[in-house]
């Protein structure tokens, strides 16, 4: 794409035009931080103006994007496709129930828990998967998520069955003057912080490129000194880790846990939702956890059916003409609109 | 003498490197015409641009009829067979099968039996391996292969891309024995894309030299041979 | 032992239908090096035309005639419109798609049918049939004989035809097709309408067995991939071997160990995919392909 500042504006002495490009940029650097900052003030304040079933449908929004951002770890980053991620939501969300449910245990342990476990057992099924290109990993996730509600409803002791199990909401600590809705809400935000925070600092240095090195080409990084099959391994870990941990607060959110819920149909949701934000981006997340909340919620109206057809036709579409999701169209966007500003900044 | 394929202001590029830099020639009805040139000098290119395998532009006339812009399938259909460099065989496939893909796009489908028997004639060692598997064939049969499937379709153009590459001297001459025979023969006219100049210039009628992606010098194959400068650099003596 | 004949009669007619959705996923897998996820899905929507048309009175083999037909136009139309434009894309860009159409068929097929189960007719008698000591099902028996026909029909076309010659050409290798005047592109079209119609009369086999409904193929296309894989994802002979093999171990894990039961079939399917990916990643009939880097 040929920048239209850069073919309109005649050459001019390089201190000029370094001058123009000087202001935009400045300005771009101070953008990201305080958008940032009004974004986290934004979602703390939300409680105060919204309640009821709209906050819980942020928080569901908070939930999705830590799934998506583990996922998009593992198949935007790292480029291991992963059809089957609905599977460690729902490992996430067995983990707290029964820890709840069963053993009485309070539900901030739960979620470290549903962490480690899925850490371990992605890390496990990553172990072997490492040996599948491709097309072999869809397949294998695939049949995973098909297979996981059949194994949640056959230890029927532990998992309720096809019952499903009920929860009770948490309560406000230190006498808080909070509804459950908005403990769960700020709780989920706080877990959500922390792990953006954390994926931010891992994905945009070292880590992250070797993730992207090992996706596009994964001989010429292994001949770099990465090691392919730790990498692999380990962000399958911590890419399953993030989405059991989305997977427990959901648990806690929605006070109730049932097999089928973890369908492959989840799966699909959580892939369309990388999709629709943007793979290989953090802020995609976000955008990808606003569509699948939302989007569904509205296209309800039209038909029981209307939701999936829509997500078809999105994931179908966004393959077309924006495969790099939101965030990529709207980064596209920022640095053209930054470039025209030099080319006017020029022409001047 | 009237040119069966002639080529004018011919460029191609793959992505955004040019290969060819407006390339101008004819192969005249019947004869032999070879296109020389280093590694590199755009010979394999030429003769993808000539089926619209690449991105091009230029003209291209077949028996006088445009063809650039046509597709691939509907060149080879028109009486262009192209035998492409590395020879393109169907490794999976039998021999045979390999010749009735040959005979794919061919319209008269009478004479069939008849060009079997005279392609087996030409080549006898296909006719022994008729049911092999074509991968399983040494590589001077499966360049046999590839000039038999191309001659399947009854061209009236021929174009070998480098058939000697990787081939023992012995084989090569065998190979070169039938392309001779064929376009006496069977009155197919060949554009023949060689880095072994030698070979090629006893062969052809006509050549012409190619270097990044033009056209340096051109003329009847026996005066080319002479030239001091093609002796120095392509014929090495 | 009678049961045990029963048990690996009914084993052989799913069997057989998962070897036909799985000859549809490797059929399209060598034209195009993709997997049709949408593949059971396709099948399923096409299994609820055969139901409308039945509804409307017209006689069984018509519906079926007109099923399979309307399956290889919609599967040819597919891979024109929608597979196009992303064909020689990176994987991952084409498993989204087929994973689009996937939601689409299924979503479609609720909103005109809804998800209410449908009892789908068999076109074979209802009265088992008795031979010695053992019974078999007719449907069961019909089954087998549908899908052999059809395999032996497609073995022919694909050995003896020249249209089928070409096909088999253009999966192996498109550039030389292309020389050979074949119109690749088509070839693919033709891949897939073929697949669709073959996916179409498992659909209407299976669909008097699990009753009619949008989700039925779920569990049906995880044996398909099964199959596939146990055969090989090259191999169209390996997934025919391989859909057998997982019918019959299906019914026989199903019926012999306790523990497993019908509850978890489909971690029995998951089990067996995982496990011969990790031993052998290119099936039992599957040939290792170099790729170059």
């Amino acid at each position: 794409m040929a920048a239209r500042g850069g073919t309109a504006a005649e050459p001019k002495p390089a201190h000029a035009a370094g001058a123009a490009i000087s202001a935009p940029a400045r300005a771009g650097r101070w953008l990201g931080p305080i958008a940032l900052v009004a974004l986290i003030a934004f979602a703390l304040a939300l409680p105060a103006f919204v309640s009821g079933f709209r906050l819980y449908q942020f928080t569901q929004v908070l939930i999705y994007a830590i799934a998506l951002l583990g996922l998009n770890m593992l198949t935007g980053f790292n480029g291991q496709i992963s059809l089957g991620h609905g599977a460690f939501y729902g490992i996430g969300a067995y983990t707290a129930a029964i820890m709840m449910d069963r053993w009485n245990v309070s539900y901030v342990w739960t979620i470290p828990t549903a962490g480690l476990i899925c850490l371990i057992v992605g890390f496990l099924f990553g172990r072997p998967a490492l040996r599948l290109e491709g097309l072999y990993l869809a397949l294998a996730t695939f049949s995973l998520a098909l297979a996981v509600p059949q194994v949640l409803k056959y230890f029927e002791e532990w998992t309720g069955g096809s019952q499903g199990i009920v929860l009770t909401k948490p309560m406000a600590p230190f006498g808080l003057k909070l509804t459950e809705d908005q403990w769960v809400y700020l709780f989920t935000l706080g877990v959500t912080l922390v792990l953006f925070a954390l994926a931010w600092n891992l994905l945009r240095g070292r880590v992250g490129r070797a993730l992207v090195a090992i996706r596009d080409n994964h001989i010429a990084a292994e001949a770099m000194g990465i090691n392919n099959a730790l990498y692999k391994s380990v962000t399958f870990g911590v890419s399953a880790a993030y989405t059991g941990i989305a997977g427990a607060l959901s648990a806690l959110a929605v006070a109730f846990v049932a097999p089928d819920t973890f369908n492959v149909f989840l799966s699909i949701t959580l892939l369309t939702g990388i999709v629709i934000g943007g793979f290989a981006t953090i802020s995609g997340a976000i955008w990808g956890a606003l569509f699948i909340q939302f989007v569904p919620n509205w296209a309800q109206d039209i038909s029981k059916a209307a939701p999936w057809a829509i997500f078809g036709l999105f994931l179908i579409g966004f393959m077309y003409v924006m495969p790099r999701g939101i965030a990529g169209f709207l980064h596209m966007l920022w640095i053209r609109l930054s470039r025209s500003a030099v080319g006017r900044g020029k022409g001047r | 003498m009237s040119a069966l394929l002639e080529v004018s202001d011919l460029e191609a590029q793959y992505g955004w490197t040019r290969v060819l830099h407006g390339l101008s020639f004819a192969v005249e009805n019947g004869q032999i015409t070879t296109i020389l040139g280093a590694n590199g000098a755009g010979k394999t290119t030429t003769l993808r641009a000539v089926c619209q395998m690449v991105k091009t532009s230029g003209q291209v006339r077949f028996d006088g009829q445009r063809i650039d812009g046509k597709s691939t399938e509907d060149i080879v259909r028109l009486g262009i067979a192209h035998t492409p460099e590395g020879r393109g065989t169907f490794v999976e496939l039998s021999v045979e099968e390999n010749l009735r893909l040959g005979a794919y796009a061919r319209r008269h489908r009478r004479a069939l039996a008849e060009d079997y028997e005279k392609i087996y004639e030409y080549f006898p060692v296909l006719a022994q391996r008729r049911r092999q598997q074509a991968g399983t064939l040494s590589g001077g049969e499966q360049q046999m292969l590839a000039v038999a499937r191309a001659l399947m379709s009854r061209p009236r153009l021929l174009l070998l891309d480098e058939p000697s590459l990787g081939l023992a001297p012995l084989v090569v001459r065998e190979i070169f024995r039938i392309v001779r025979t064929i376009n006496e023969y069977e009155r197919v006219s060949v554009l023949l894309v060689e880095q072994n100049a030698a070979i090629a210039l006893d062969l052809a009628h006509h050549a012409y030299l190619l270097e990044t992606g033009r056209v340096v010098m051109s003329g009847p194959a026996a005066e080319m041979k002479k030239d001091d400068a093609i002796r120095r650099s392509y014929l090495g003596y | 032992m009678d049961i045990l004949i029963q048990q690996v009669v009914s084993g052989l007619a799913t069997g057989g239908i998962y070897a036909s959705l799985a000859l549809a996923l490797v059929m399209i897998y060598q034209a195009t090096d993709v997997v049709n996820f949408a593949q059971g899905e396709m099948a399923m929507f096409s299994t609820y035309l055969a139901w409308s048309m039945l509804q409307a009175g017209l006689p069984y083999w018509v519906a079926f005639s007109a099923t399979v037909t309307i399956a290889f136009v919609g599967g040819l139309l597919l891979e024109r419109i929608v597979i196009r434009p992303v064909e020689g894309a990176p994987v991952l860009t084409i498993v989204i798609v087929t994973l689009g159409l996937l939601v689409i068929f299924n979503s479609v097929a609720g909103w005109i049918y809804s998800y209410i189960q449908k009892p789908f007719p068999s076109p074979f008698p209802s009265t088992p049939i008795k031979i010695g000591n053992v019974v078999f099902g007719a449907h069961d028996l019909g089954a087998i004989g549908i899908t052999l026909l059809v395999l032996v029909l497609l073995f022919l076309f694909f050995r003896f035809t020249t249209l089928g010659l070409a096909m088999r050409a253009a999966a192996q290798n498109p550039v030389s097709s292309r020389l050979c005047g074949i119109r690749v592109s088509w070839m693919l079209g033709l891949g897939w309408g073929l697949a669709a119609a073959f996916g179409a009369v498992a659909g209407m086999m299976v669909a008097p067995v699990v009753f009619l409904d949008p989700n039925m193929m779920g569990g049906i296309q995880l044996y398909a991939f099964a199959a596939a894989t146990v055969g090989g994802f090259s191999s169209p002979v390996g997934a025919v071997v391989g859909g057998i093999l997982v019918g019959v171990t299906e019914n026989l894990v199903g019926t012999y160990v306790s523990f497993i039961g019908t509850e978890l079939k489909l971690t029995v399917a998951l089990a067996m995919i995982i496990i011969v990916l990790l031993v052998r990643p290119t099936g039992l009939f599957g040939r290792t392909v170099v790729k170059r880097v």
